[in-house]
């Protein structure tokens, strides 16, 4: 057995769904029996067979990934209850393994998976969603790229209303469908207590649940950014984050402007107040990189 | 003066790894610590506060790179990308060397996250050597191979652990980062003696030594990095340093990772063998 065909067999055990009881399963996915194809592989010794050596890495791969992808979305984990986000986080794992040399990227392809398997999230499939994305523009926010702000003298020279902005990569803009921000917050406090009292922390999570549950949809537009080194959200008005959006897009200022109030109720009056308000505090939080020289 | 050729920094002394829970004592508390080694994978980001703690963390101390998720053994090419991160990440910490496992994890792309035993073939010695030298040569800095703990051993294997890690590095020229705690565990797992390990490998390779603790269950031992370091460990550390000489050693401690003065306590106890070694070679 060459090298290749030896990893290839062991990868599919080891990553293969662990029993109800987390034992490895005694048949594999094509029907084989997994003794059977544990002995063509691995040696027993005097105290564990073969079957025995190879369970260790299927339970260790398991358990090393789900607590990895726990850690990642406690949010989602209110939403859902323990039950079925587990049920949840067993099926992408299956359906998505890894792909990257980090565990930070394990849940990179869960939004996509979710929107092409909504049952798994149960009844509340746009509740969960926007806390999947929150979640996950929370991990890219963490660590992502930031780069010089931009300083008054840059602007000395140009015209403003052509310039195209570039807004700093950690950010994320999110247009969500329920306030799963507070959610979040709140439910990573419940994680923060589990160290002190697990009978607290039992009765917090179920009353987290039950806010879960009767969470009603109120859409919510927000930005996820970093600041001082630690992540933010923060709401903003519509049109603020239509021209922030546009402004990711690449679009020069003037169209982003024009795009932002092409719908919108606020008089034509105020617009110019609003705008410079929200650059103010954009420019503020240094949400604008410098441009390319 | 170097023990060996492949260990020009005998005098590093005794490192810790450093872990997210000992960040605010080591920057506001300042302790003296020889050196940190660090897991490269947490600090191949773009920005953050790892990266900021990291900054702060190199105007203080020595740090070493020490990657989990390299692969040397996996039957595929090296992720390109991965290569990439780590060399930023060498250019930063300007690691003197760098180590990582011999083993491997990945397969046709998906990654296990775990540390996956070898068979011990020639084909797979050729394999590792080959990627070990690619990935030296790509980022320009020594590399030192760990040898894992395992639970399982192969029908296709053709020579014991200890001689298999010999001909990697003899292959591909490189140093070796000695786990003697992964010994000790792949010892009772695989019912070798330790110390006849120990007197296989070329000492004059080894550059690194891992000291750590682990899980006894009923029929096999678990390297979990949750413990102390046992006495028979202690021993095989002993005998290590007797053979390799002053050699830069580092306590891994991953779990359940109690106080930064516990883990430094615990780590210091390597001194006891350092101290009779120097004693030894001046006598």
């Amino acid at each position: 057995m060459t090298l290749l065909n030896l990893q290839r067999r062991m990868a599919r055990a080891v990553m293969a769904p662990l029993s109800p009881t987390e034992r490895m399963r005694t048949v594999a996915a094509n029907g084989r029996s997994m003794r059977a194809i544990a002995a063509s592989f691995i040696k027993p010794n005097d105290g564990l067979d073969s079957f025995e050596r190879l369970e260790i890495y299927n339970r260790q791969y398991w358990f090393r990934i789900l607590s990895g992808f726990a850690e990642d979305f406690p949010g989602l984990r209110a939403v859902l209850g323990e039950r079925r986000f587990d049920a949840l986080a067993k099926a992408y794992l299956t359906a998505c393994p890894s792909r990257s040399f980090t565990l930070r990227n394990l849940g990179s392809r869960l939004e996509v998976w979710l929107r092409k398997h909504p049952s798994w999230a149960g009844t509340r499939r746009d509740l969960a969603m926007d806390m999947v994305r929150l979640e996950w523009a929370d991990i890219e926010a963490f660590d992502g790229k930031a780069e010089p702000a931009i300083q008054p003298e840059d602007l000395r020279s140009v015209d403003v209303s052509k310039l195209r902005l570039r807004l700093q990569p950690h950010i994320r803009l999110l247009a969500l469908r329920y306030p799963v921000d507070d959610l979040l917050l709140e439910a990573r406090e419940d994680g923060d207590s589990e160290a002190a009292s697990n009978a607290f922390s039992e009765a917090r999570k179920r009353k987290r649940a039950i806010v879960a549950a009767r969470l009603t949809p109120s859409p919510i537009f927000l930005v996820v950014h970093r600041l001082d080194l630690s992540v933010y959200f923060r709401r903003l008005e519509c049109e603020e984050f239509l021209l922030l959006t546009a402004l990711q897009d690449g679009r020069s200022i003037g169209r982003a402007i024009e795009n932002a109030f092409r719908e919108s109720s606020v008089p034509a009056a105020e617009r110019a107040s609003h705008v410079h308000r929200w650059f103010q505090t954009w420019t503020a939080f240094g949400w604008f990189c410098r441009p390319w020289q | 003066m170097p023990a060996n050729s492949f260990n020009g920094f005998t005098d590093y002394g005794i490192g810790i790894g450093l872990r997210a829970p000992h960040y605010d004592h080591i920057l506001t508390r300042k302790p003296v610590v020889d050196w940190f080694e660090i897991i490269s994978e947490n600090f191949m980001i773009d920005g953050g506060r790892p990266l900021r703690i990291l900054d702060q963390i190199l105007e203080q101390y020595k740090v070493v790179q020490h990657g989990v998720s390299m692969y040397f053994g996996s039957a595929e090419r090296a992720d390109r990308e991965h290569l990439r991160r780590l060399k930023e990440l060498v250019k930063r910490t300007r690691t003197p060397w760098l180590s990582d496992h011999l083993c491997w994890g990945s397969v046709d792309g998906r990654y296990t996250h775990d540390l996956l035993p070898m068979p011990y073939t020639f084909e797979a010695a050729s394999i590792t050597a080959q990627k070990i030298r690619e990935v030296r040569d790509y980022l320009e800095v020594p590399i030192a191979v760990e040898n894992v703990s395992s639970y399982a051993e192969f029908h296709v294997s053709e020579m014991t652990e200890w001689e298999f890690l010999t001909e990697v590095v003899e292959r591909a020229d490189c140093g070796i980062l000695l786990d003697v705690n992964n010994i000790y565990v792949s010892s009772q797992n695989h019912n070798f003696n330790p110390h006849t390990y120990l007197a296989g490998i070329p000492a004059e390779r080894v550059a690194q030594i891992h000291i750590a603790g682990h899980s006894q269950y009923r029929k096999y031992v678990l390297d979990t990095h949750d413990h102390p370091v046992i006495e028979p460990v202690w021993k095989l550390y002993a005998d290590a340093i007797h053979r390799a000489g002053r050699t830069a050693t580092l306590l891994e401690w991953d779990d359940r990772i109690p106080s930064f003065g516990e883990v430094h306590a615990e780590a210091l106890k390597a001194n006891r063998a350092l101290a009779f070694e120097s004693l030894a070679v001046a006598v």
